[in-house]
């Protein structure tokens, strides 16, 4: 009895090993590519390491000066340095004003009385039914029509305001904080803006900044919609950049060590993130899929 | 008015001014929704009833759009393409959900016993933490048939070199395990918080009574975790019928059109021929069978009742 115990733990503890392996071992060999000279590739392509090593396959990714040399018939040279510009305000100009609108909007919507304020919720939770390649083609047509395509405004409007999972998540919130505290700020004589900004945002810090996280992740990843609005070099995603580097690189070898250099310029903030907010980001993914 | 509060002038005034506060607070709740609603009615609303509009049409951008009523969707029914492209992307859900379900149950109960770490659930959601693109080119270096290092794990074991993701047979398969790869983490991740929702008197409970391991998965953990297998299912199977990004910096649609799932058929369509109206009309279409495919598997597992409650 004891024994098929100890045996079947051993077996479950193998498989989980095996999982863990299974889950990073892609990442690691894209790491090991980047690290790799470029005429070392084929040699050391069924090794999990390498016998001698370069960080000089990021700057000649980024344009700059390297003493790596890009492999011979790779086509265009590769710079990411854009891209990785392109993606940072990309980013950052989505993740502030999702937080900033949807946080206003999910205040209104747990706190304040207004005809209509439910049907107007469930509308915009049932908003996320909508398969995204419907709205894909008349948002496209309609960001060209206002001259916005290939802009960093066209390539944010359609989720700059409104996201509906980041005003239903902090709607649950506001829901269940004590309203003690604003009634007496509101007695005091502070207008509903200032509650909000002063007393009942301060109480959420906590999933705001879960909420930042999650949409940081998100916004960084971004791809189909940028894809269709943003192709142009200076408004280009590193997703987009990514993608149009590998479709470029046609029959033959693509430059594979400027590739996954690439390929980890974009996935390091990623990793840091989940290293230092590791618990913060499972413990919200858990409870933002259960709703 | 009642009579009590005419006759003190004191209380009199209380419902003017309560109802003007009233006034004022939705008047300051519709200014903060604002911008949600612009958001919800320009870029939600309108764009569906807009995408209606468009599939009505011939229209390739550039000259005035031809209203055609519904003759895109009769050019629809007999387009073999568009068949073919949905039951490439049936094939695909097929391929897809049955292994992440499954493979996501066992790591969470594995998990649930043997490691309830964060650092364990971490690793296994760094995969979904990373784009889609990202994961189709880190997946397009390890099945490379020259340098991928997958094919040197086969050969360990015995199995000839295999050209995955070049080879027709094998490129739809190939792009499901990249995209199994990617969730499977975060359908353990939902599994694992299901279970632990689970009292755990009842497993002591049927223990007690000689219950085996396989009774209480079959007569606890399944009926319970059935709100969490609702949800991760729905979620995932909507999900995968829109595989676009890893088709897209994989395979492209191809080895000889074995990856043309629906959505890269329908970005064909609309961004390669310009021709809107068609693809609008196949983006309707699809619309209408997920809600349908949403609708048939709330109703098979019965997802609006708990066993909890």
């Amino acid at each position: 009895m004891l024994r098929t115990m100890t045996l079947n733990k051993a077996i479950g503890y193998a498989v989980l090993a095996m999982i863990c392996i299974a889950s990073l071992l892609p990442i690691w060999m894209a790491f090991k590519t980047a690290i790799t000279f470029p005429s070392d590739v084929f040699a050391s392509a069924d090794r999990l390491w390498l016998d001698r090593l370069t960080f000089g396959n990021f700057p000649r990714v980024l344009g700059l000066p390297s003493s790596v040399e890009p492999p011979a018939n790779s086509g265009q040279p590769i710079n990411f340095m854009i891209a990785l510009r392109n993606s940072v305000i990309y980013t950052g100009l989505l993740v502030t004003g999702q937080l900033f609108f949807s946080s206003l909007a999910a205040y209104a919507f747990a706190r304040l009385r207004f005809p209509g304020r439910d049907t107007l919720f469930y509308m915009i939770i049932a908003a996320t039914m909508i398969p995204s390649i419907v709205l894909f083609i008349p948002n496209f047509v309609l960001v060209r029509q206002l001259g916005l395509l290939n802009t960093f405004a066209g390539m944010v409007a359609p989720s700059i305001l409104m996201l509906p999972f980041a005003v239903f998540f902090l709607r649950q919130f506001f829901l269940t904080t004590p309203k003690e505290l604003e009634e007496a700020a509101r007695l005091d004589g502070l207008n509903w803006f200032q509650v909000y900004w002063h007393i009942a945002l301060p109480l959420q810090r906590g999933p705001m900044a879960t909420l930042a996280i999650l949409l940081s992740i998100q916004a960084w990843n971004d791809f189909f919609w940028p894809f269709l609005v943003g192709q142009g070099e200076s408004v280009q995603v590193m997703a987009v950049a990514l993608a149009n580097f590998q479709s470029q690189a046609g029959q033959g070898q693509p430059d594979w060590t400027g590739l996954m250099a690439a390929v980890m310029l974009s996935i390091i903030p990623v990793l840091f993130l989940l290293i230092f907010f590791g618990r913060r980001i499972v413990e919200s993914l858990q409870t933002s899929g259960m709703k | 008015m009642s009579g009590r509060a005419d006759s003190s002038p004191r209380n009199a005034k209380t419902p003017t001014r309560r109802s003007a506060l009233r006034r004022k607070e939705a008047v300051v709740g519709y200014l903060f929704i604002l911008p949600a609603l612009i958001g919800l009615v320009l870029f939600y609303v309108l764009p569906t009833i807009r995408a209606a509009q468009i599939s009505m049409t011939n229209w390739n951008l550039m000259r005035p759009a031809k209203w055609v009523a519904l003759e895109n969707y009769t050019k629809l029914w007999g387009d073999g393409q568009f068949w073919d492209s949905m039951w490439i992307t049936l094939l695909y859900v097929l391929y897809n959900i049955p292994v992440q379900t499954a493979l996501g149950l066992l790591i969470a109960v594995l998990a649930d016993r043997l490691a309830k770490s964060v650092t364990f659930r971490a690793v296994i959601i760094a995969p979904y933490l990373i784009s889609n693109v990202v994961a189709g080119l880190v997946w397009l270096l390890m099945l490379d048939p020259l340098i991928g290092i997958t094919n040197s794990f086969l050969s360990m074991i015995g199995i000839g070199q295999q050209a995955f993701l070049s080879s027709p047979d094998q490129a739809l398969v190939s792009v499901a395990a990249i995209s199994i790869w990617r969730h499977v983490g975060f359908t353990a991740l939902l599994f694992y918080a299901g279970l632990q929702s689970i009292p755990k008197d009842l497993y002591e409970a049927a223990r007690l009574d000689g219950a085996s391991e396989f009774a209480m998965f079959r007569l606890i953990t399944m009926p319970l975790l059935r709100p969490v297998l609702v949800f991760v299912l729905v979620t995932s199977v909507v999900g995968s019928f829109q595989v676009f990004d890893v088709i897209a910096v994989t395979t492209q649609g191809g080895p000889a059109g074995s990856t043309r799932a629906v959505l890269w058929y329908i970005y064909e369509n609309a961004f390669k021929f310009s021709r809107m109206g068609y693809a609008s009309a196949m983006s309707m279409v699809l619309f209408v069978i997920l809600i349908l495919v949403t609708l048939l598997q709330m109703k098979l597992l019965r997802g609006d009742q708990s066993d909890l409650g």
